[in-house]
């Protein structure tokens, strides 16, 4: 498995070899420095973590300036870990530097971003409600999440709610995993993977591509 | 930045150059047709009454009257199934977009030639 930490570029429409229109996804991805590399003695568990995009050190705090020097690198925006289950690879050294060219031989990838958020949405727009009526006497109701509880036997009973009851609320604006987007082409002049379908999150937002845990 | 990016990946896709031809022109459109494992060329002639879009997204409009019925297609222009676009006439129009002969019947929707230098008829 191979992960690395990009930024989504936007989405276009490319032709594949039979000539049919693909929509695709472009995502700028590393190249990412290892900051730290973890192993099961000192920290517990095994693990590498990336750093995507310098950033200026007079804005970063002082402890993340000294993190990262100790690869030799610059300040880094977006740092995530990447756990190594399978196997604790010892081939990565501390300071080196992934480019989208570890992808090469990948045919599908899994995208983690963090949804557009959407504020205070009501149960229509966030939970696919049907809603009342828009005329024959609805007032007042027409987008309402209608009865929440009632003494029947699977709806929470005695004017408790059941937990979990589906209700308006912050909407978007959390970690979104989308799986099994097959890679489509990979520039690794540009450092841009190109994926199939749409990824998660707004132009411009950070997310994360790995190698496609359950591939199809 | 981010235009310059998805500008860099269309480009693979466009084709290096297409066909010059302007609105009311008659063309053969030559497309790329898959009927199981064999392809064959199918010609679709008629009048260009629309152009739209930019970059991989250009598509362009032929009507052509098929047993007193209009018939349109749009083709993408970067298509590869789009093979060749040979204009053969060149008709007169004012106008970027010939809806106006949506309405008409008959011998009103020939336009009227103009002679013009990429029309391969003289």
């Amino acid at each position: 498995m191979n992960m690395l930490l990009g930024k989504k570029v936007g989405m276009t429409r490319v032709y594949d070899e039979s000539g049919q229109l693909v929509p695709v996804t472009v995502i700028q991805a590393g190249p990412c420095t290892i900051t730290q590399i973890k192993t099961a003695e000192t920290d517990g568990y095994d693990a590498i973590q990336l750093g995507f995009e310098d950033v200026k050190a007079s804005r970063q705090k002082q402890p993340q300036v000294g993190h990262t020097a100790k690869a030799n690198a610059s300040p880094k925006r977006f740092v995530r870990e990447w756990r190594l289950v399978e196997k604790p690879e010892t081939e990565y050294e501390l300071g080196d530097l992934l480019t989208v060219s570890v992808f090469a031989d990948t045919k599908y990838v899994d995208v983690i971003g963090t949804s557009k958020g959407k504020g205070f949405a009501g149960v229509m727009k966030r939970h696919g409600f049907g809603g009342f009526p828009a005329s024959h006497g609805t007032e007042r109701k027409h987008r309402a999440p209608g009865s929440i509880s009632s003494y029947s036997s699977n709806a929470g009973t005695g004017g408790h709610p059941k937990k979990g009851k589906r209700m308006g609320g912050h909407m978007g604006h959390r970690r979104i995993t989308t799986k099994n987007h097959s890679l489509v082409s990979l520039d690794e002049e540009k450092n841009l993977l190109v994926v199939k379908g749409a990824v998660p999150g707004p132009a411009g937002g950070y997310c994360i591509v790995r190698t496609a845990k359950r591939p199809q | 930045m981010k235009t310059i990016l998805l500008d860099h990946v269309e480009s693979a896709s466009l084709k290096k150059e297409t066909p010059h031809f302007e609105i009311g022109d008659t063309v053969d459109v030559h497309c790329r047709i898959q009927e199981g494992d064999k392809t064959r060329t199918q010609i679709f002639t008629g009048t260009v009454i629309a152009r739209q879009g930019r970059g991989i997204n250009e598509s362009f409009t032929v009507r052509r009257i098929v047993n007193n019925e209009g018939v349109e297609r749009k083709f993408p222009i970067h298509s590869p199934n789009v093979l060749d676009i040979r204009p053969i006439r060149s008709g007169k129009a004012r106008r970027a977009k010939l809806y106006f002969l949506r309405e008409r019947t008959g011998k009103a929707v020939k336009l009227a030639h103009r002679h013009s230098d990429h029309t391969v008829t003289k």
